[in-house]
Order: C-alpha cells, then sequence, then structure tokens
C-alpha cells in the first residue's frame, strides 16, 4: 500500500532522527524520507503539520482472550482497541483456553489475525507445557509456527531448575523468555498492596517482597545461565533497583512496566473498587516515582499494557472474587505522553519505549522508519484532548480505572503496511 | 440532630455527634430489655432481614431478638441454606431481596467490602454486621457504650486492644469509633498479626509488649484468636500465644484499680483469657452481649428514620 505522510514532526530513535519531514510508503514499505518529497498522482496523502510520526507503536504484553474466552475479547476487537491506541503490532500472551503451548494453537493465532486483525498480532508462546510450570514447551516449534517469546504469563515458573532450563534452552534457538516474577507463598491469598490501604480496607496485602524476591531470582539464573531475561510488568521501587544493578553488571535482563503503575497508587483500590485490581498490584507513591525514574534512566526498557480485558461479571462482584486486571490498549498512549508532559521523559525516550525496544526485546523487523522497513507507522496529536468513555472503547471489554479521566494526546492515524486502519 | 445515613457500614464514617446520637439512642432502648413485656411498636410493619454468610450466633440472635423488640418482622438467612451454593452471585440475590421489598438488610460476609457493594445496588438500608478483616460497627458501638457507661465517658479513656489486630474488624471498628470519640488506643499483638501503617488509623499506639498496653489501661480488650484462620505461619503455638498475648491475673493488675476486661466473644478460654479473669469481677463480656441488642436496636431504629419510641 502507498502513502505520503506529509510535514510531520518525525521521530525515530533507531536512525536518531528528530525532525519536520515526509514519510513516503509504497507497496507497504518505507520508500523514502525527506522534505518536500511527491508522490505518484492518486497516492493518499495524510497532512501530518503540527502532529507526532514514529515508528508504529508496539505493545509487547497484551491478551487477546482469543482461543476460548472470545466473550471477554477477541483477536478482531483487541485489534480494533490496538489500532484505536496507536498500536501497529501486538505481542498476546499465552494464557488462552487453550493455552498456546503448541504449534497447532499459534497457527491458530496467526491465521485468524490474518484475515481478522487490523494490526500485526505476534503470539508468544508458553514456557511450559500447559502453562503448568512442569516441563518446557516445544519452544522450537512455537517459534518455527511465529511466535516471537515464551512466558507463563499469569504465573511464575516457580521451579528455579526448570526456569534456568528454560533460559538456556530458549538463548540457544532465540526467542525471548519473560517472566512473570512473583513468589507465590509470599502473594498467598493478597488481593491488593500490602500497605496503609490494605490495612484500612481490611483487604488481605501482597508485600512487594514478593515481586523483589522473583524478579531477583530470575536476574541470578540470567546471570548463571548467560541468557537474556525480559521481566513483564515490574511495580516496585525494589524490582527497578534490582534491575538497575544487574544493567550495571552486563546481565541481560530488560523489563517493562505499565501506564498504571507510573500512573496510579493503591490509593485507586479505595471504595473496593475492582477495575483497580489487577497483578502485580497498584503499588504505593513511591513505587510510582520508581517506575518513572526507571523508565527516564532506562532501566526500565519498554511501556507495555498488559491489556487484560474481563467482562463486567468478572468485574462487578466483591473485591476478593473479582479477577485481575484491566483493558490498557487505548489510553497507554496519553497516559505515557503525560510524563513527557511531566518533563519525565521526552518523545524520543517515549517512542524507544512504545516501539523501538519492544522491536528489540521480541526481535521483530519493526519499531524504525528506516528505509526499506514495513511501513508501520504511528501519527500522534499530543494535544488533542478527550475522555475516556466506556461506550468509545474499541475493546470488547470496559474494566479501566481510567473511565471518565480527561487525557490529553492520542493516535490520530494508525498505519500499517502502509494502510490506514484507525484515524481518530 | 437527626442521623441522615441510609447505611452503616464503618464507624470510620461517623461523626462524634453521630456516634453519641447511636449511644444515647441504645441507653434509652435499653430500658425496653428490663420491662416484662419487652416489645414496642416502633418498627412495626418494616421488614428487616438478617443475610449471614458467615456462621455467627451471638451477633445474628442480637440483631433478630433487636428487630423484634421494635416489632419489625425479621427474617434470617445463612449461607449454608442460601443461593450461594448454587453459585449466585451477591448482586442477584441483594435483587431477589429486594424485590421482596425489605427495609433493612443486615449482612455478615466473609468478603471486605461486601457491604458497600450490596448498599451501592440497593435501595434499602443496609447495616454491616461484620465484612471480613475490615469492619464491625454494631460490635464496636457496643463495645463504647459499654465503657461509657462504666466510666460514664470515651474522651481521654486508654483502651489496650490486644491479639489479631490484622484480621480483626473488631480492633477497625473499636479503633474508628474510640478515637473518634477521645479514647487513645494501645494495640499489641504478634508481629505477624500487627498490619501495615495501623497507627495511622487515628489515636494509636502500636507496643511492643502486652505488658505496655495494659500499663495503666482503663479498659483491656482481648481479641479473638482465630484458631482456624492462623495456619502454620502466623503463631508458633497457642501456648506461646497464651504465655506472651493471653491476659492473666498478674499482667491485669497492671491496669487501673477500676479497669474493665472486654472480649467480643466467644473466648477461647485459657488462650485469650486465663477462665479466673474471664469470670472475674473485671469482667465486662456479658454486659457486652446485653448492651449488644440495645445498640442493634439503636442501629435499626436510625436507619429507619427515627420515628418516635413509645
Amino acid at each position: 500500500m502507498n502513502l505520503l505522510i506529509k510535514g510531520g514532526r518525525v521521530i525515530d530513535p533507531s536512525q536518531g532522527m528528530d525532525a519536520v519531514m515526509d514519510v513516503l510508503i509504497a507497496d507497504g514499505v518505507v520508500l523514502e524520507l525527506g522534505q518536500g518529497l511527491s508522490a505518484p498522482e492518486g497516492t493518499p496523502a495524510i497532512d501530518a503539520t503540527g502532529l507526532i510520526v514514529t515508528p508504529g507503536l508496539i505493545d509487547m504484553h497484551v491478551h487477546l482472550r482469543d482461543p476460548g474466552l472470545e466473550y471477554k475479547e477477541d483477536i478482531a476487537t483487541g485489534s480494533r482497541s490496538a489500532a484505536a491506541g496507536g498500536f501497529t503490532s501486538v505481542a498476546c500472551m499465552p494464557n488462552t483456553s487453550p493455552v498456546i503451548d503448541s504449534k497447532a494453537v499459534a497457527s491458530y493465532v496467526i491465521n485468524k489475525a490474518k484475515s481478522e486483525a487490523l494490526v500485526n498480532v505476534f503470539p508468544i508462546g508458553c514456557i511450559t507445557k500447559g502453562g503448568k510450570g512442569e516441563s518446557l514447551a516445544e519452544m522450537g516449534e512455537l517459534k518455527e509456527a511465529g511466535c516471537v517469546g515464551v512466558s507463563d504469563d499469569g504465573k511464575p515458573v516457580c521451579n528455579s531448575e526448570l526456569m534456568r532450563r528454560a533460559l538456556e534452552y530458549a538463548k540457544g534457538i532465540g526467542i525471548a523468555v519473560i517472566s512473570h516474577s512473583e513468589d507465590l507463598a509470599l502473594v498467598g491469598e493478597g488481593v491488593m498492596n500490602e500497605g496503609f490501604v490494605s490495612t484500612e480496607l481490611g483487604l488481605k496485602g501482597i508485600p512487594w517482597a514478593a515481586e523483589d524476591i522473583a524478579v531477583a531470582r530470575e536476574v541470578y539464573l540470567a546471570e548463571f545461565a548467560g541468557a537474556p531475561v525480559h521481566i513483564a510488568h515490574i511495580s516496585t521501587v525494589g524490582s527497578a533497583r534490582i534491575i538497575r544493578n544487574a544493567k550495571a553488571r552486563g546481565v541481560k535482563v530488560t523489563c517493562e512496566t505499565a501506564p498504571h503503575y507510573f500512573t496510579l497508587t493503591d490509593d485507586a483500590v479505595r471504595g473496593y473498587n475492582t477495575n483497580a485490581k489487577m497483578n502485580p498490584p497498584l503499588r504505593s507513591a513511591a513505587d510510582v516515582e520508581a517506575m518513572k525514574t526507571g523508565l527516564a534512566d532506562g532501566t526500565i526498557d519498554a511501556i507495555a499494557t498488559d491489556h487484560a480485558p474481563h467482562h463486567p461479571d468478572e468485574k462487578d462482584v466483591e473485591f476478593n472474587v473479582a479477577l485481575n486486571g484491566i483493558v490498557g490498549l487505548e489510553t497507554s498512549l496519553p497516559l505515557s505522553l503525560k510524563l513527557v508532559e511531566e518533563g519525565r521523559l521526552d518523545l524520543n525516550q517515549l517512542v524507544s519505549l512504545m516501539s523501538c525496544n519492544p522491536a528489540k526485546i521480541l526481535g521483530l523487523d519493526r519499531g524504525t522508519l528506516k528505509v526499506g522497513a514495513v511501513g508501520d507507522v504511528t501519527v500522534i496529536d499530543p494535544s488533542k484532548e478527550w475522555q475516556v468513555e466506556a461506550a468509545k472503547l474499541e475493546s470488547k471489554s470496559k474494566n479501566s480505572p481510567f473511565l471518565g479521566w480527561k487525557l490529553k494526546g492520542r493516535a490520530v492515524y494508525t498505519v500499517v503496511k502502509g494502510q490506514v486502519v484507525y484515524q481518530a | 440532630m437527626g442521623f441522615r445515613h441510609k447505611d452503616i457500614i464503618a464507624l470510620k464514617d461517623l461523626t462524634r455527634e453521630e456516634i453519641t446520637l447511636l449511644l444515647d439512642t441504645a441507653d434509652s432502648l435499653s430500658e425496653i430489655n428490663q420491662r416484662d413485656i419487652k416489645k414496642v411498636p416502633t418498627l412495626r410493619g418494616k421488614t428487616v432481614i438478617n443475610l449471614f454468610y458467615e456462621a455467627s450466633t451471638r451477633t445474628r440472635t442480637s440483631f433478630e431478638i433487636a428487630a423484634k423488640r421494635l416489632s419489625a418482622d425479621a427474617v434470617n438467612i445463612t449461607a449454608s441454606t442460601s443461593s450461594v451454593v448454587k453459585g449466585e452471585t451477591l448482586s442477584d440475590t441483594a435483587n431477589n431481596l429486594l424485590a421482596m421489598k425489605p427495609d433493612i438488610i443486615v449482612m455478615r460476609h466473609a468478603v471486605s467490602g461486601a457491604h458497600e457493594y450490596l448498599a451501592k445496588r440497593v435501595s434499602c438500608s443496609v447495616i454491616n454486621a461484620g465484612d471480613g478483616a475490615h469492619e464491625h460497627p454494631s460490635q464496636g458501638l457496643l463495645d463504647m457504650l459499654t465503657m461509657r457507661q462504666k466510666f460514664g465517658r470515651l474522651d481521654g479513656l486508654k483502651v489496650a486492644i490486644v491479639g489479631d489486630i490484622t484480621h480483626s474488624r473488631v480492633a477497625r471498628s473499636d479503633i474508628y469509633g474510640l478515637t473518634t470519640m477521645g479514647s487513645h488506643v494501645f494495640l499489641a499483638g504478634p508481629p505477624t498479626m500487627m498490619p501495615v501503617g495501623i497507627e495511622r488509623l487515628g489515636n494509636v499506639t502500636v507496643c511492643k509488649d502486652m505488658r505496655e498496653a495494659v500499663d495503666q489501661a482503663d479498659v483491656v480488650m482481648m481479641l479473638r484468636i482465630q484458631l482456624e484462620r492462623q495456619g502454620k505461619t502466623l503463631l508458633p503455638s497457642m501456648r506461646e500465644y497464651s504465655r506472651y498475648f493471653g491476659l492473666n491475673p498478674e499482667v491485669l493488675t497492671l491496669a487501673k484499680k477500676n479497669a474493665i476486661v472486654m472480649h467480643p466473644g466467644p473466648i477461647n478460654r485459657g488462650v485469650e483469657l486465663a477462665s479466673s479473669v474471664a469470670d472475674c469481677d473485671q469482667s465486662a463480656i456479658l454486659t457486652q452481649v446485653e448492651n449488644g441488642v440495645a445498640v442493634r436496636m439503636a442501629m435499626l431504629y436510625h436507619v429507619c428514620g427515627g420515628e418516635p419510641v413509645e
């Protein structure tokens, strides 16, 4: 597909680019970057004057709930939600039903995405068979089928020996290992962060140590195995510190955090708000600050949403029995832009966190506007003000703690392989 | 002043004036409990549903008697016989009950916040008879009434609360109520049962040693240790708990001479309290139970709008 994006501020950290220029896409790939580009007659054009043009945003951690839990989300609706949030690619976690631990299920996702998805969908397979934490899944075949990483997301691989072997094996075949890091014994029956708010509400708390201990184990295992590991959704001061120290001594560890962890504290749980129930739980103000610092100093490599759609019946219940997670694809970019507005990040860092770095971690040929690259582009209006309304969310589920929030900034065009798949 | 709340979910939500009003009302209603004919027509024609998702004898009976003494019609529903076992959600249960037009739902539920959830969804009044480890406002009120009767005031009292603070809804309601009314609360218990930031709930001091909490106390409130809940990680043994956190006659001598001993019940004799302490002259445990009926009458009465008592 062909497209000319004219006069936008093109920010592409993959080639150190930040300048006003045009982007010409032909046959789905970037053909030319420069000022005053001309395109063949009939080429569709976008006037991006005053807008920001970036490599397509990538959310490396979403749940599309397909197969098996389509009443929450499916590949079509999830991809619409992604496009509306400015994402051109998403990586979807394997805790579907059945789980993605075989070539057959991975192929199902890829084929369904080919016919129904607006954006690129890259499945992540399980680390262990059935996601049960007992023996390794067939990672080679998962990779061959098109999986871009492995994870037992939603639960940790509790057995350290098995995790060691997973890291070694995955390194050999060149597939990313993504760790959901939690010490389940410490989590116990906890349903929110352990702190003053849990004390006041009389809810069982989850201590920060449950995350830190598990993150530390992954770091030591990665160091020992000489293999890379990616830590999903970090949320604590301690996780950030452990990863910062590990990086400083050369351990191949990367990590992500989610917008809610740098935006909300456990105060949001007050009133027993099940839309603030997630795992890991919303933490303290110091943890929120640590996420912002970690994003700014490069400790945290990526912003991912952990987009976790749930049916209203699964959230409109007593707090203890409500399921964990929130939808995030459509609020991620504006919540992240807030960090730019606060002066904590610059736009180049933001684009690295939301596009270039996730591509690198998963080994995708995306996250860049270099000539010859796939023409996935996000055009952002950083000053557009809008209100988050359930009825206007493209996701099938509406479980967001940000409903009613007035946000600033959003994607106004989402372009996949040169084709506009979303326009605000 | 009147009582303006539709529901009574938490003592945290009540002002000093509102608590005083409830206690004053309970005081005046307690006279009814002394009559030969223990019944007034105040809530005649009102329907109270006691919806108990957790086992309870004294609280449920106390609410039932309170309703009946005010001539309300009281219906009891317990979880083992309810639709919960058939998988019905709390929301659906609430809607079904509401269709029967009750005026008040008195609920006990194992989940903190269940009452807040229910109260937002029903038009009738909701009274919290205990939710998880959150609050137990009728217990807090009856504790305060008992103390006020003994000392004539709540202002400036030193109240020691000893035991499993983390899992205690009684402790939270007592702390909110007492500190709102001007008492100073001293907490003691095993460190594994002392939740983060509890001292921030009000005028609360966390003590390292039970003796420090009991020293010069006006009231010593012993909490029930839930033997079934402690598992293997919170305590080495009941024997050790009893030795360091049980109230025996010797520790009680540290308190003021006229101090009273309280316990929300049921007591584990020999664990939280030595039997001799439970039954001593200073024990106000049965007075608490007696006051429970009057306090619950006051709560039912005020959420119904407080019509004149005949």
